[in-house]
C-alpha cells in the first residue's frame, strides 16, 4: 500500500511517459508539441503536489487558519508555465513556417523532401 | 556606487537593451546600439573578474533579500571567467554582424534579430551569473528560446526543421533539469546553489538526491550536446545564419559545460558524483566516444559549416574528458578549453560566414583554390583548424596538454591516447580544408572573388589572433582556470 | 465566424466584462490572488475572443501591430525601469523598498508598477501571438 501513498507521483510519471511517447511516436509536428506540453505539465504536477501541506489551506494569510500550503512551488511553476507557453508559441510559429516552406507538417515527409 | 551593482547590470543591461532595440526599428541603429551594449558588457565582465581575482567571491542580493531565502548572484573564479568568455565573444563578433546580417536576414526582421541576440546573451549570462538553481532553469529557457528563433532565421528551409528539432530536444533537456531541481528543493527546502551544496552533502545518499542527480546530469548533457545527445547540434549550426552559428558554437555549449561543473562540483560534490556514483566512468567513456565519433564524422562532411559542427561535437568531448577526470589538472584543462575553443570555433565559423558572404555557399568543393583568392580568410581557417588539432603555439595545444597531463596523473593512459588520436583525426579534416584551398586549382569558370569586407575580417582575425595569443601567453587563462578549478574541487 | 449571430452577440456582451475583470485582477494583485501575468492573459483573452469572432483584422483596427509591439517593449522596460530606479534609490536591483523613504510604502509602489509592466507586456504579447499566427497564411 505504500506505493499508493504517492499517487501524485504515479500520475506525474504516467503523464510524463504519455507525453514522451507523443513526442517520439507521431510524425506530426503539432502532435509532438502537444506531447511536449503534456511532458511539461507532468513536471508541474510534481512541483504543485509536493507543495501541498496536509490540512493546509491556500497561502493567503488569515487569522482563522494556521497551516498553509507552501506557496513557493506555485510561484516557481507559474514561471515555468510562462516558459512552457512561450515554448509552445515558438514551436507553433515554427510549425507554421515549416508548413509554408515544405507544404506539410509531417516529419517523415520533411525528411524525405530534404533528402532529395 | 555603480561598482556594487555590476553583477546585476551584467544580466540586466542586455535585457533592457533588447526591447530598446525593437523600439529603435532601424537596423543600423539597432546594430550600433547592440555593439555598444556588448562592449559595455565586456567591460563589466572584465571589472568583475578583476574584482573576484583580487577580493574573492562577490555576492549580490537581488531585491535586497538575504540568501539563501532571496535570489543571490554569486560570482567566483569559475563563473566570472565564463562571463568574460561570453561577453568577450559577443563583443568581438559584433563588428562582423552588420554586413553578415544584412546579407542573410530579411530587412524587416533585422532589428528583431538583434533583440533576439541580446535576449540569448541575457539568458547565457544569467545562467552563469546566478546563484539560484531555479533561476538557472529560467535563464536556460530564455537563452534557448532566443536561440531557436535565431537558428530559424537561416536562409534555407532546413533551418526551420533544425530549429524545431532543437526546440523539442532542448525543452526535454531543460524539463529534466527542472525535475531535478524540484527533487532537490523538495528534499532540502532551498534553491540557493551554495546552500544546496551544504545541505545535499549532509543528506548523503537519499534516493531523491540520486534521482535529482540523474535528471540534472542528463538534462545538462543534452544542453552540452555530449555524444549520444548531440543529434540536434549539426543541423542547427549548419543551417543557422553565420553570425548565429558562430555565436552559439562559441558560447551555448560552453555554458552547458559550466552548468555541469557547477552542479557536479558545487551542488552534489565530487565525492558523491565520482565516488558514490560512477559519473567518472560514464562521462569519460561518453566523452572519448564523442572525441572519436565527432572528429571522424567531420572528416566525411562535404559542407564547411557541417564539418565545423561535427568537429564541435568532438571538441565538446574534450570538455567532458576534462570534467570527467575530476582532478585539478583535468578541470583546468576543461576550463582553458572552454576559453580556447570559444575563440577558435567562433573564429572558424565567422570565417565560414565570410566565405558564404562572398561565394553564397560553404560547400567544400567551392573552396577549391580559395587560398589564393581569399588569402586572409583562408589563412584564418588554417590557423583556427591547426588550433583544433592542437598544434603547439596555438591555444588548442595548451588545453590538450592539460588534458593529457591530467589523464596521466590519474593513470588513465588510454584516455590520453584517445585524446591524441582525436587530434590526429582532426588533422585529417583540417588537412582536407588545406588541400582544397591551397593545392587544388580553382575551377576554370570560377567567378572572380574579392576578399571579404574589412569589418568581417576584423572580427574573424580578432578571435583567431586571440587563440594564437593565448597559445603563447598562457599565464592569464591557465592562471585563472587553475585557481577556479582548485576552488571548485576544494569545496566540500 | 461572422455569420453566427449568437456568437457575435454573446462575445460582444462578454468582451467588456472580461477586460474589466482583467483590470480588477491587475490592481488586486499586490494583496490578493492575481497580478500582472494573470491580468495580462485575461486582457489578452478578451481581445483574442474578439479576434476569433470578428477576425484578426478587427483586433488590428483596435490595437495595430505597431502599437502592440511598442506596448510589449514598454511593459518590459517599465519592469526593468523599477529595477534601475531602486538601484538609484540606493537599494539593490529590484529592491522596491528603496523607492520611497518608507520601505513599506516603497514596496507597495514597486510591486504595483512591476505588475502593471508585466500586465501590459503579457496582454500585448498574447495578442501579438494570436494576430501573427491568425494572419500568417
Amino acid at each position: 500500500m505504500e506505493a499508493l501513498a504517492h499517487v501524485n507521483y504515479w500520475a506525474a510519471i504516467a503523464l510524463a511517459m504519455i507525453g514522451l511517447y507523443a513526442i517520439i511516436a507521431p510524425s506530426n509536428l503539432i502532435k509532438k508539441l502537444i506531447g511536449l506540453g503534456m511532458f511539461q505539465s507532468a513536471i508541474f504536477l510534481i512541483y504543485i503536489t509536493a507543495g501541498k501541506v496536509e490540512g493546509g489551506t491556500a497561502p493567503i494569510i488569515d487569522a482563522a487558519y494556521e497551516v498553509y500550503s507552501n506557496p513557493l512551488p506555485h510561484v516557481l511553476i507559474l514561471t515555468a508555465i510562462v516558459v512552457a507557453v512561450s515554448t509552445l508559441a515558438v514551436g507553433l510559429a515554427l510549425t507554421v513556417a515549416i508548413k509554408r516552406a515544405y507544404g506539410t507538417v509531417e516529419e517523415d515527409e520533411i525528411v524525405e523532401q530534404d533528402r532529395r | 556606487m555603480i561598482a556594487t551593482h555590476l553583477p546585476a547590470l551584467q544580466v540586466a543591461l542586455p535585457l533592457i537593451a533588447a526591447p530598446l532595440c525593437i523600439l529603435l526599428r532601424r537596423d543600423r541603429y539597432a546594430w550600433a546600439f547592440t555593439t555598444l551594449v556588448c562592449w559595455g558588457l565586456l567591460a563589466v565582465a572584465a571589472l568583475l573578474l578583476d574584482r573576484v581575482m583580487s577580493e574573492g567571491p562577490i555576492s549580490y542580493r537581488l531585491g535586497g533579500w538575504a540568501p539563501p531565502i532571496g535570489i543571490e548572484y554569486r560570482l567566483d573564479g569559475v563563473n566570472a571567467f565564463v562571463l568574460l568568455i561570453l561577453a568577450g565573444t559577443a563583443a568581438l563578433m559584433m563588428p562582423y554582424a552588420r554586413q553578415s546580417v544584412e546579407r542573410e536576414v530579411a530587412p524587416e526582421r533585422r532589428h528583431l534579430f538583434y533583440a533576439m541576440f541580446l535576449l540569448a546573451l541575457t539568458g547565457l549570462l544569467g545562467i552563469v551569473a546566478t546563484g539560484d538553481a531555479f533561476n538557472v532553469y529560467v535563464f536556460l529557457e530564455i537563452s534557448s528560446l532566443a536561440s531557436y528563433v535565431l537558428i530559424a532565421q537561416g536562409r534555407r528551409r532546413q533551418a526551420l526543421a533544425a530549429s524545431f528539432q532543437y526546440l523539442i530536444l532542448g525543452t526535454i533537456g531543460a524539463s529534466l533539469i527542472l525535475v531535478g531541481i524540484g527533487f532537490l528543493y523538495a528534499k532540502t527546502g532551498t534553491l540557493n546553489i551554495a546552500d544546496l551544496g551544504v545541505r545535499v552533502h549532509a543528506l548523503g545518499e537519499a534516493p531523491a538526491i540520486l534521482a535529482a542527480f540523474a535528471f540534472i546530469t542528463v538534462g545538462v548533457l543534452i544542453k552540452l550536446a555530449l555524444f549520444p545527445f548531440h543529434v540536434w547540434l549539426p543541423n542547427a549550426y549548419a543551417y543557422a545564419p553565420s553570425m548565429v552559428s558562430a555565436f552559439l558554437a562559441a558560447t551555448a555549449t560552453k555554458v552547458g559545460a559550466y552548468l555541469l561543473l557547477r552542479f557536479v562540483f558545487t551542488v552534489f560534490g565530487a565525492p558523491f558524483a565520482f565516488g558514490t556514483l560512477p559519473l567518472k566512468e560514464i562521462l569519460l567513456s561518453l566523452s572519448l566516444v564523442a572525441v572519436l565519433a565527432g572528429s571522424l564524422a567531420a572528416v566525411f562532411q562535404t559542407d564547411l559549416k557541417r564539418l565545423l559542427a561535427f568537429s564541435s561535437i568532438g571538441q565538446i568531448g574534450y570538455l567532458g574528458v576534462g570534467i570527467g577526470l575530476a582532478s585539478v589538472t583535468g578541470v583546468t584543462g576543461a576550463l582553458v578549453h572552454v576559453f580556447n575553443h570559444a575563440l577558435m570555433k567562433g573564429g572558424l565559423f565567422l570565417a565560414a560566414g565570410t566565405i558564404a558572404y562572398r561565394l553564397g555557399t560553404t560547400d567544400l568543393s567551392a573552396l577549391n583554390g580559395l587560398g589564393r583568392r581569399m588569402p586572409f580568410t583562408m589563412a584564418a581557417v588554417v590557423i583556427g583548424g591547426l588550433g583544433l588539432v592542437g598544434v603547439p603555439v596555438t591555444s588548442g595545444f595548451v588545453s590538450k596538454w592539460y588534458l593529457v597531463q591530467g589523464a596521466f596523473e590519474e593513470g588513465l593512459w588510454p584516455a590520453a591516447l584517445f585524446v591524441l588520436l582525436g587530434s590526429l583525426i582532426a588533422l585529417a579534416y583540417v588537412g582536407r580544408l588545406v588541400e582544397a584551398a591551397y593545392f587544388r586549382a580553382a575551377p576554370a569558370d570560377a567567378e572572380p572573388v574579392r576578399e571579404a569586407p574589412w569589418a568581417m575580417q576584423l572580427s574573424t582575425w580578432a578571435l583567431i589572433a586571440g587563440s594564437l595569443y593565448f597559445g603563447l601567453h598562457t599565464e592569464l587563462t591557465v592562471g585563472i582556470a587553475e585557481r577556479a578549478a582548485a576552488a571548485l574541487l576544494g569545496a566540500p | 465566424m461572422t455569420e453566427h449571430l449568437v456568437l457575435r452577440v454573446i462575445s460582444k456582451l462578454l468582451v467588456p466584462p472580461i477586460l474589466l475583470f482583467a483590470l480588477y485582477v491587475q490592481m488586486h494583485g499586490d494583496y490578493g490572488p492575481g497580478g500582472g501575468f494573470q491580468a495580462g492573459v485575461i486582457f489578452g483573452a478578451g481581445l483574442i475572443l474578439y479576434g476569433l469572432v470578428f477576425g484578426a483584422q478587427a483586433v488590428q483596427s483596435v490595437a495595430p501591430m505597431r502599437l502592440l509591439v511598442t506596448l510589449a517593449c514598454l511593459g518590459l522596460l517599465l519592469y526593468a525601469g523599477v529595477g534601475i530606479a531602486s538601484m538609484i534609490g540606493g537599494g539593490s536591483f529590484l529592491e522596491y523598498g528603496a523607492l520611497s523613504a518608507d520601505a513599506t510604502h516603497g514596496n507597495h509602489v514597486g510591486i504595483i508598477i512591476i505588475e502593471i509592466g508585466v500586465g501590459i507586456a503579457v496582454a500585448s504579447v498574447m495578442t501579438i501571438i494570436f494576430c501573427v499566427l491568425a494572419e500568417w497564411r
